[in-house]
């Protein structure tokens, strides 16, 4: 049967198709190809997500997540963390007189000493920042108020800088170099740290200034003009920003590398925090090289060159110590994060199974008639 | 202007707007160079389209404009070549055969001694059978020679208009004689000339004035319903916008209240002063308006636009949407509504022509009272009908030389008839689709087998009247028999082409022309498809010729020759043939009517003249002054044509006023509706059969109600004597009113109505107009599918009904309403009480699970009065409640109000289909017309926003094109809005921490980027290709065609179920980095960059939860973007070191793609940001899955078990346990009520109720299919 027409079929083609297929040589016909494309067939993974098909995924991102979360908060807090507070906001704190009596013009330095306790060791390497509040480096017209031309070393914008700046853009009819109020507002105070041994001597700590920013901001990102060589002559004619004591090319005075605008304090703060609250890397202090820890238990003392005034917007300043690991600073939220949303996806998994016999199995029986 | 551009406007506006405002200094938020990139791509977009469509104007329009044309020149006294452009108003221009009219032109003079120009109007409404023009008569003397100069008149003509069939002007001589013209005399801009070797005309209408040019409104606008609330979705967007950019103002001037004094990181401006913490709220509210302006989606409109052409594209080249016989596509005219065919409430169709083939069949007549069945002519087109599935099988036996096939002394004709027609069919068939274009010629009308009892009657009646004419010549009475084919021949406006005369077409069919020569070789026909059937036709016929020859009765012979020989000029198999036969066909004069093929405007006169010729009466030719009919005697008769009295809507019926040759009497033949007709009746047809004149009447009405039973189209014929006097008189009148300028057509018709009267009654003739395929199945599928059908027809309500049960939409079981009534008082009290009838059925608690299966049968005039406004509510309601409407006797302007009254009465989508002129107000006044490219013209195709070539194609387009085009789009639109929020609201939640300060923590060229590449194709591709359920399933279950209706899928509140995820979305792709960052060492861009990327990946994955189906397609795109996401954004940051100021990405994303955190951040924010709308999904689909998600299960099982479940499921509803109208969903799935995905309105609950009580009866289904 199926044969004989086909046969039919065949002859069809044969004979009576020739004076049509003429015809369609003729006149192109405008039938559509008949491809998966076009005719919307192409072969296609259709997944309909019910209980039962989802359920392995949940079981597995909760088996997933758990193990991680557990990883992240055990790694977080291992990492040990020291903050200090001496903006000097209460009476009874050593910088109380410091923040008092500060203005931005004051030639004399304030200093103040603030004596704290470490109560555990700090292992590796440790990392101290100093932490502004409430200070909005993210602010629009803040974020703006650079020349990043100026600061790439370009010698043009160095003697007329952007617009940008404004209205830290000139200085006694001299460019200001670096100009805007980033470089303007830069975070002055300087703080040193002593260790206080049982027998009451004092030794201080050796800070490394170096390699606190950026690699690709030290060397591509930031160049001082005219190359390293002299800077005062680079920088002549230009101006110092109005809040700063020193001119550019003076801000370090030990290290002749570390001046201009490469000056790695300098390089720290132009990266705008994202945050009001924030810290940033101030100095590094070297693991050493024996079994001692970095900064043993005790007692320390924290000497404040006090300069930058944070009073004037509620801002408050903190020191921070802080070893770091492989996810960064003490931030036991994420840890926390994984392991609750592992929970979730391992209990809504439950869910989904006791779901999943309940109707499923009446779907199925209902989907394939017998 | 229409209301898109407006919008695009008002998009451009509010873009221009933004950049504005980004160039004023206080308030900018980016650089104003890079705000203006958006606005720049945009613009560029719409540019390059534009500027490339309106090149190909541009071309087109030189192309037209330098077309070569003829015009007298008055300085060389000849017509002279010029171009197109260069025709003026008050020029003479020559057209030469198979030109193209340049301009609206007053016909002068033709080459044709009868003054005659043959033109072709397919350019404008797309009829291809030739249309006569005459020259205006009396201005110029029809000389050989035209010469322009002597043409003094002045000639007055209307203002311009649109309407092409309508011209009025009048030309005034030197001596103040008037003459009138009309559109019968005006060549259109556009016609082609045809048969008529040149023509001279009087340009009155030039350029844009020409009628064509005024028809000519470019292409048609139309909003959809989902376009329309999208709309609104937009205000709430701007709404929301403005709130937030409040929000934003208050904040900042919060945050500026509460500083004690001016911290270092206020910056000043450049004279050091600070702005007031109120007037820099104020800037910062235009600031965030120009940070969050992405939340108004103007890239959705652009979006949206290309998501329709790849709809439109996927739904022109879909191979079941094209018709193999007049090898054509579905055209979308209408560009901008695809999603509405997915939306479909109410379908208005017409009958003829659309539901039926509008070929025409002559099936039985009726004369002088007496009926005559044509059985064989019955059996013959069902055995056709057979042989269309046969077809391959029966081409491939044997053809066996045959005995005469039909004679009179045969009785056994069925076998050998059918072997003919197989083979007569397979010839038609190949040369098909040359055939089908060129005129209404099918094998059915131009194949009809007399009945023999009729063929004897005239053939005695010739006889009788040929002795009683050759014995006194002065007898007055011929035979009714004759008289009655007499005028089915003349009655008439069919034109007459030969087959050797056959017109050129410019485009298409050149092959058949090669076919025209009638000394084809005959060698090369063992090539050519019709070699069997060729020999088997010439091995039958032979014996048969001889036999007629040597027969007394040649005119019978030749009677059952004509109609096979009868072929389409075109078909090769017809010619040859004809070449063959020359040498035995020498009994007749040179020019046969085998090769006539006649054009006629509806295929009702074709049918009728090729009926009339199968018992002899030939039409040959026909001119404005005579119709030449040959008789079966062989003798020529022409006939003088004194006037048409043509056909209008008002009289239902034409007449032809001729003087008979042999009488010398003026004769009027009538052809009408048999209402129309039956109370012209007067004077009995002969005195001699007066007394039975009155019989006559009633037996003929009677066999007239049965041809409506059985759906057949009736007409009456009639005729008159008129006498010498009478006609003088009336001729005086109707000069009068031909020549009147005012009121023209009012006089016009004033005097055919004068004409027509005393009648007297010759017959009736019943045409068939068959249904066309699939017609039932596909009006049950609609039905289905929750829409109601209503078919609106001119038809008689007999035949109406009729239909109506042939195409299932009434159903035997049903309560059909029969509303016909004279007056209002009736029709308001039928109203009444079907609505409470109605009414107390649905209140019956019983009935609570069963809808009555209600129709309702109106006629036109009924139908006027329910329409008027005091009615209408009413009247509207009840048909609310009815399955099915049926309304005949309609008028195209009823129809079109039809459609507007329920449209607007119940606010529903309606979709009006139909194929000739009378539907183009319907399919104009509905959501969505469709025309079916068929019978009667291109007027409908021209007006619809879709043009089908077969009703069944109506299924697929709707339930499956609807259905997607309709999910998609509006998954694609919420999609849409749902990405924008959750992406600018990062920005939002990230000004609570920047003082409000419009800070953007994502570099503004990678924000750009985001929209405008990484997140743009995805959505689109989403629009064009997404796949939630397989054609086949959504063609075995047409309830899923529900979901669209109604609120359908785009509701209100799924909108603002999206916002609302969207928001939550936004909120966990910032806080979740916030929180991990808090405190830390961050900086703004290296805060930024992970959100960027996680808000690329929730997006996405967002996206990929909805996407149905997964192609190669779906997953290149997807992964395409994200790969382009990183492989730019990495560029972007180890090149840029200086470029982009205040911003400044160098190194930061390798940097922290070089940090583990980055990972983890994106891997659990991503799923936190999803898990809700997943497991919401998840779900839904487990625990209430929609009919959808039901049909999708459905759609997973193997297609023989899927196909199987179908029809089992198709063959329990069709059973009668549950009627074949109830709302049913698969039983399939659960047996729970299916709950929307959101919460539903009213209209929506009503359908899910229905649904509920379905898998009530569904469950029994179950149960009974388990047993």
């Amino acid at each position: 049967m199926m044969a004989s027409s086909y046969n039919a079929k065949e002859e069809d083609g044969h004979h009576s198709g020739a004076s049509s297929h003429g015809a369609a040589g003729a006149v192109k016909s405008k039938k559509p190809d008949n491809t998966a494309f076009k005719q919307q067939r192409l072969p296609a993974w259709q997944p309909i997500l019910t209980a039962g098909t989802v359920l392995p995924a949940f079981f597995v991102i909760g088996l997933i997540f758990i193990p991680i979360g557990i990883g992240l908060f055990v790694s977080s807090n291992n990492i040990k963390e020291f903050q200090i507070d001496y903006t000097g906001v209460d009476i009874s704190s050593p910088c109380y007189s410091c923040a008092k009596n500060f203005s931005w013009n004051s030639t004399t330095p304030c200093v103040c000493y603030v004596p704290f306790t470490l109560n555990q060791s700090f292992e590796s390497n440790v990392f101290m920042y100093y932490g502004l509040s409430n200070f909005y480096q993210n602010h629009r017209r803040y974020v703006k108020s650079r020349d990043d031309s100026q600061l790439n070393g370009d010698r043009s914008a160095l003697t007329n800088p952007s617009k940008e700046c404004e209205p830290y853009r000139t200085s006694d009819g001299l460019p200001i170099a670096p100009c805007g109020a980033i470089a303007n507002s830069l975070f002055n105070d300087t703080l040193e740290l002593y260790h206080i041994d049982s027998n009451g001597t004092s030794n201080p700590i050796p800070l490394a200034k170096k390699g606190i920013a950026w690699w690709t901001d030290k060397h591509v990102k930031f160049r001082n003009p005219g190359g390293n060589n002299n800077l005062s002559v680079a920088f002549h004619g230009t101006n110092k920003p109005v809040n700063w004591r020193n001119p550019v090319y003076e801000l370090d005075p030990s290290d002749p590398e570390n001046n201009g605008f490469i000056n790695e304090d300098f390089i720290v703060w132009m990266r705008t925090a994202a945050l009001p609250t924030f810290r940033k890397l101030y100095r590094i202090i070297q693991k050493k090289p024996n079994t001692t820890p970095t900064l043993p238990s005790g007692k320390y003392l924290l000497t404040i060159t006090y300069n930058y005034p944070v009073l004037s917007f509620d801002g408050r300043k903190r020191m921070i110590l802080s070893t770091i690991s492989w996810m960064g600073g003490k931030n036991p939220f994420l840890g926390i994060a994984y392991i609750t949303v592992g929970s979730i996806c391992f209990f809504l998994g439950v869910v989904l199974l006791i779901i999943h016999h309940k109707y499923d199995t009446r779907n199925n029986s209902a989907d394939i008639p017998n | 202007m229409n209301l898109f551009e407006q919008f695009h406007r008002l998009a451009n506006i509010y873009f221009v707007g933004l950049a504005i405002l980004n160039f004023v200094p206080v308030v900018n938020a980016f650089e104003p160079e890079i705000a203006l990139i958006p606005i720049c791509v945009i613009m560029c977009l719409t540019a390059l389209k534009d500027a490339w469509e309106d090149f190909r104007r541009y071309q087109s329009d030189r192309k037209l404009n330098n077309t070569p044309c003829f015009i007298y020149s008055r300085k060389a006294k000849k017509f002279i070549e010029r171009r197109w452009k260069d025709v003026r108003v008050g020029d003479f221009v020559k057209v030469i055969c198979n030109e193209i009219v340049p301009a609206d032109l007053l016909l002068l003079h033709t080459s044709d001694p009868n003054g005659v120009c043959h033109i072709e109007t397919s350019n404008l409404d797309g009829e291809t059978n030739l249309k006569q023009r005459r020259v205006m008569s009396g201005v110029c003397i029809s000389d050989p020679d035209f010469e322009p100069e002597s043409f003094n008149s002045l000639v007055v003509c209307e203002k311009p208009n649109n309407n092409l069939n309508h011209f009025k002007c009048y030309a005034e001589k030197p001596d103040k004689e008037k003459v009138g013209a009309g559109i019968e005399s005006l060549l259109l801009r556009g016609c082609t000339v045809r048969n008529t070797d040149h023509a001279v005309g009087f340009v009155v209408y030039a350029g844009h004035e020409t009628k064509s040019m005024l028809n000519n409104n470019g292409p048609r606008y139309k909003r959809s319903k989902l376009e329309r609330k999208l709309n609104k979705d937009v205000i709430f967007c701007v709404i929301l916008l403005f709130f937030m950019c409040l929000n934003g103002a208050l904040g900042h001037f919060l945050w500026l209240q509460a500083l004690p004094t001016v911290p270092p990181y206020l910056v000043p401006d450049s004279n050091g002063h600070l702005d007031s913490p109120g007037l820099s709220s104020f800037y910062m509210f235009f600031t965030m308006i120009i940070l969050l302006q992405v939340l108004i989606p103007i890239s959705l409109y652009v979006s949206i636009e290309l998501v329709k052409i790849g709809q439109i594209f996927f739904i022109t080249n879909d191979i079941d949407l094209y018709d193999e016989a007049t090898d054509s596509r579905i055209q979308c005219k209408a560009l901008n509504i695809t999603e509405d065919l997915g939306q479909i409430e109410y379908i208005f169709s017409d009958k003829t022509g659309t539901l039926t083939e509008n070929k025409m069949v002559f099936r039985r007549c009726s004369i002088m009272g007496t009926e005559y069945p044509h059985k064989e002519n019955a059996v013959r087109l069902a055995v056709l009908e057979e042989s269309e599935a046969e077809e391959n099988v029966l081409f491939n036996k044997r053809p066996q030389p045959v005995k005469p096939r039909w004679s009179l002394d045969t009785e056994d004709t069925n076998f050998e008839d059918r072997q003919h027609q197989h083979g007569s069919h397979r010839k038609s068939k190949v040369a098909g689709n040359a055939q089908s274009n060129v005129a209404f010629s099918s094998p059915l009308e131009t194949e009809v087998i007399p009945d023999r009892k009729l063929l004897q009657r005239i053939s005695r009646a010739e006889s009788s009247s040929r002795s009683s004419r050759s014995g006194s010549s002065s007898s007055q009475n011929i035979d009714p028999y004759l008289d009655f084919f007499l005028s089915l021949a003349i009655c008439n406006t069919v034109v007459v082409s030969m087959a050797t005369a056959q017109r050129q077409r410019v485009n298409g069919f050149s092959h058949s022309l090669q076919s025209n020569n009638p000394m084809d070789p005959l060698s090369n026909m063992p090539k050519k498809s019709g070699y069997f059937s060729n020999i088997f036709t010439s091995w039958q016929r032979k014996p048969n010729r001889n036999r007629t020859i040597s027969e007394d009765s040649v005119v019978e012979g030749d009677i059952f020759n004509l109609p096979e020989i009868m072929e389409e000029p075109g078909d090769i198999n017809g010619l040859r043939r004809c070449s063959l036969y020359a040498p035995t066909n020498s009994d007749k004069p040179a020019t046969t009517s085998d090769n006539l093929s006649y054009e006629a405007e509806s295929p009702d006169e074709a049918a009728l003249v090729y009926a009339a010729k199968a018992y002899g009466f030939t039409l040959l030719a026909r001119t404005p002054d005579s119709v030449t009919v040959r008789l079966p005697s062989g003798e020529d008769l022409v006939f003088e044509v004194l006037d048409t009295l043509t056909f209008d809507s008002f009289r239902k019926r034409m007449s032809i006023l001729v003087r008979d040759p042999i009488t010398k009497k003026y004769v009027l033949y009538t052809k009408g509706a048999d209402y129309a007709i039956m109370e012209l009746l007067g004077t009995p047809y002969a005195e001699n059969l007066r007394g039975i004149q009155k019989k006559i009447a009633a037996d003929t009405q009677h066999h007239l109600d049965c041809y409506a039973k059985d759906g057949l189209r009736t007409l009456c014929f009639t005729k008159k004597v008129v006498s010498d006097k009478e006609y003088k008189s009336w001729f005086v009148n109707r000069q009068r009113a031909l020549a009147a300028i005012e009121n023209r057509e009012q006089l016009v018709m004033d005097t055919a109505v004068q004409l027509e009267t005393n009648l007297c009654l010759l017959g009736a003739t019943g045409i068939e107009d068959r249904l066309q395929e699939s017609v039932p199945d596909t009006i049950m599928a609609l039905r289905e599918a929750g829409i109601q059908v209503w078919v609106l027809t001119g038809d008689k309500l007999e035949t109406a009904v009729n239909i109506g049960y042939a195409c299932r939409l009434l159903e035997d079981e049903d309560l059909v309403i029969n509303m016909s009534c004279k007056n209002k008082l009736t029709c308001t009290s039928i109203v009444d009480c079907a609505l409470q009838e109605v009414r107390r059925y649905n209140e019956d608690p019983r009935n609570v699970d069963t809808t009555p299966d209600i129709s309702l049968v109106i006629d036109g005039l009924t139908l006027n009065m329910a329409l008027s406004s005091d009615l209408q509510d009413r009247f509207v309601e009840l048909a609310k409640h009815c399955r099915s409407v049926l309304c005949c006797r309609v008028t195209p302007l009823q129809k079109s109000s039809v459609v507007k009254v329920v449209r607007e009465k119940l606010k529903v989508m309606t979709l009006a289909v139909g194929d000739g002129a009378n539907d183009v107000n319907m399919i104009q006044a509905a959501d969505i017309g469709i025309g079916i490219s068929g019978q009667e013209g291109m007027q409908a195709v021209m007006a619809s926003d879709f043009a089908i070539s077969r009703f069944k194609h109506l299924k697929k387009l709707l339930l499956v094109h609807g259905h997607w085009c309709y999910t998609r789009l509006a998954n694609m639109i919420i999609y849409f809005f749902y990405k924008n929020v959750a992406y600018v609201n990062l920005l939002f939640w990230y000004q609570f921490f920047c003082g409000f300060s419009g800070t953007t923590m994502i570099d503004y060229w990678l924000m750009i980027f985001f929209n405008l590449f990484f997140t743009s194709a995805p959505p689109i591709m989403f629009g064009i290709m997404d796949r939630d359920i397989s054609a086949e399933i959504l063609l075995g279950v047409p309830e899923l065609y529900r979901t669209g209706q109604g609120e359908g899928e785009y509701k209100f509140s799924t909108f603002w179920v999206n916002m609302l995820d969207a928001f939550y979305q936004s909120l966990a792709c910032f806080f979740i980095p916030y929180l991990a960052y808090q405190g830390s060492d961050i900086d703004i861009f290296s805060f930024g960059t992970p959100l960027n990327t996680i808000s690329l990946f929730t997006i996405l994955l967002h996206l990929s939860i909805e996407i149905k189906a997964w192609t190669a397609v779906h997953l290149i795109i997807i992964g395409g973007s994200v790969v382009l996401y990183f492989v730019v954004t990495l560029a972007y940051s180890a090149v840029c070191v200086t470029c982009n100021p205040p911003s400044n990405p160098y190194w930061i994303l390798p940097r922290q793609m070089a940090d583990p955190m980055f990972y983890l951040l994106c891997l659990i924010t991503t799923v936190v940001a999803l898990l809700p709308r997943y497991t919401f999904h998840v779900l839904r689909n487990s625990i209430a899955p929609s009919p959808l998600v039901q049909a999708k299960h459905l759609d997973q099982l193997d297609p023989s078990t899927r196909s199987e479940y179908i029809k089992e499921w198709r063959s329990f509803r069709g059973g009668g346990q549950v009627k074949s109208s109830r709302l049913s969903t698969p039983p399939s799935p659960t047996l729970e009520t299916p709950v929307g995905m959101y919460p539903q309105s009213p209209t929506v609950s009503d359908i899910m109720g229905d649904e509920f009580t379905l898998n009530v009866i569904s469950e029994n289904y179950q149960r009974h299919l388990h047993l």
